[in-house]
């Protein structure tokens, strides 16, 4: 008797709730509650409040497992059903789930490979966005004036008297210190691992304790600190353009409505906006989930 | 057991003692890390505990604060440290040792300053009032009386601090420090569970030598008069 009111009220609850949210008088169908995942930087955070947000503002309950870890630790989470959705980069992730694929810079051909490798593994990609976020390698100004660096070739003949900083994965990264060593050739004197692009390569950079910092290219800290984003020019990096991507199983409780949902943000999100997303939010300091939810309205995705 | 095969397969790759992140070097940081904190969490504890167990004044609340220091994460400490360090001693130094140095001391000051306060107070008050009737000064009583018979207490209040400094200082690979840490936090980021593993059990070997290290310390400081009586039975 008690077990079944105990049941009810977490159902009772969640109909209230979705009601409250709902709003706009949403059309039927299921909507089945969804865990999103997100690794381990503040873009991550963001771009998980978007797509967490435009679902709950129709009636979706969206359980958040925010900033995670890295790839490593997250892509294993949705394979196993952990979370059913998180948002990703295409050739970034096609690196990750088949060693041998060769990513290509067109977003297109790129999603095609990527939706091939993930098949087998029951996860979709839905629309990827315009918006890049490739992985960068950043000097400071100093630095760049004392060795003459604007490229990534520039660093060939230096990199040995550098100090590489980044995640602590980046040396068996391809589009890391790895393909640094095999696309440009470039070694380092030693290599330091750090943070994803945040908080501490920051710091790293500033205190010299390293010379080259992994950061992202969508990351607003980069100008704002006045650091010098060398240019890659043998194109290591491939089309990293923003992707949700969710669990089959998922997707067919789920249907149509969540499909519309889900992608109707891909087409907003451009690089600039993006870029202006992560300003608003490590630079400003403003709370991700205000600076998502006025994304969103001001694109006319929620009211 | 393919673990421990594993772990055992990295700890005989000669890779793994060459460079910056061999053992030895990654051992050795450890050490000098942990054990500079708990040198300098001595020498700011242990007088103070003395002084505070030979007067009786205020010890409570000394030590009362100092207890604050156990419930502050060790991990928001660290991270705190990175904006202290980097004020003090300059960006250059915001991160690795000094952050790692300066989160170990706050961790090692209680249980110094406990057991010697303690260690101290607990010193029977017939002796110390015997060594006055005879003449000692308040000096002579804390270096003839007090701190022998408190000694193994204070000892272990010393290994205590360092047993704790040793497990926590794996945190200091979090930011961009070395030591033992940096194949925790690195193992587990590349999902390379041997080395994660050999990390944890080189962190547990160190512990433990210094565990041991203390205990025989304690044994030997145990002051010859309490010492024979012991043997009597």
């Amino acid at each position: 008797m008690n077990r079944s009111i105990g049941l009810a009220i977490p159902f009772i609850v969640a109909a209230l709730v979705a009601s409250a949210c709902g709003g706009a008088g949403t059309s039927g169908g299921a909507k089945p509650a969804i865990t999103i995942g997100s690794t381990n930087f503040s873009e991550q955070l963001v771009l998980g409040e978007l797509y967490g947000q435009i679902l709950e503002a129709n009636g979706y309950t969206v359980t958040r497992r925010f900033n995670l870890g890295n790839r490593e630790i997250v892509f294993p989470a949705l394979e196993s059903g952990q979370i059913d959705m998180e948002v990703e980069y295409l050739a970034t992730l096609l690196a990750f789930v088949d060693k041998t694929a060769t990513g290509s810079t067109d977003p297109k051909v790129t999603a095609t490979a990527l939706q091939k490798a993930l098949m087998a593994k029951g996860i979709t990609v839905l629309d990827y966005a315009p918006a890049v976020d490739q992985n960068g390698f950043v000097v400071t100004k100093a630095t760049a004036d004392r060795h003459r660096l604007a490229k990534l070739s520039d660093l060939a003949p230096v990199g040995p008297q550098l100090v590489l900083g980044g995640p602590p994965e980046c040396p068996n990264r391809e589009f890391c210190a790895l393909g640094l060593k095999n696309k440009y050739g470039i070694t380092f004197k030693e290599f330091k691992a750090l943070d994803a692009g945040g908080p501490i390569t920051v710091q790293a950079l500033i205190g010299g304790q390293i010379d080259v910092g992994l950061m992202f290219t969508s990351d607003a800290t980069i100008a704002v600190r006045g650091f010098v984003l060398l240019e890659d020019d043998k194109q290591l990096q491939l089309s990293d353009n923003v992707a949700p991507v969710v669990r089959n199983d998922y997707l067919s409780k789920a249907g149509d409505d969540f499909r519309r949902l889900v992608n109707s943000i891909a087409p907003k999100l451009t690089t600039a906006e993006l870029t202006g997303l992560n300003k608003l939010v490590e630079v400003d300091k403003k709370d991700p989930k205000d600076v998502a939810r006025e994304w969103l309205k001001k694109q006319g995705l929620i009211q | 057991m393919t673990l421990l095969r594993d772990v055992a397969r990295w700890f005989a790759e000669p890779a793994h003692y060459r460079g910056t992140d061999a053992v030895q070097a990654r051992l050795l940081e450890h050490v000098e890390v942990s054990g500079l904190a708990v040198l300098i969490g001595v020498l700011l504890a242990l007088p103070l505990g003395l002084y505070l167990g030979h007067t009786g004044r205020l010890g409570f609340v000394a030590v009362n604060v100092a207890n604050i220091g156990r419930a502050i994460p060790s991990l928001a400490a660290i991270a705190l440290a990175i904006p202290v360090a980097g004020t003090l001693l300059g960006a250059q130094n915001a991160l690795g040792f000094w952050p790692t140095f300066l989160a170990m001391v706050p961790l090692a000051i209680p249980p110094i300053l406990t057991n010697t306060y303690v260690a101290v107070r607990g010193v029977d008050r017939d002796v110390t009032e015997a060594a006055r009737g005879m003449g000692l000064s308040e000096a002579g009583i804390l270096r003839g009386i007090e701190l022998p018979l408190a000694m193994p207490l204070i000892l272990a209040g010393i290994r205590t601090a360092a047993v704790s400094v040793v497990a926590t200082a794996t945190l200091g690979a979090v930011v961009a420090f070395g030591g033992l840490g940096r194949y925790i936090v690195d193992g587990l980021a590349l999902r390379e569970y041997d080395r994660l593993m050999a990390g944890a059990l080189l962190v547990a070997l160190l512990a433990i030598v210094v565990e041991f290290t203390f205990g025989a310390l304690e044994r030997l400081s145990v002051s010859p008069g309490i010492r024979s009586e012991r043997r009597a039975f």
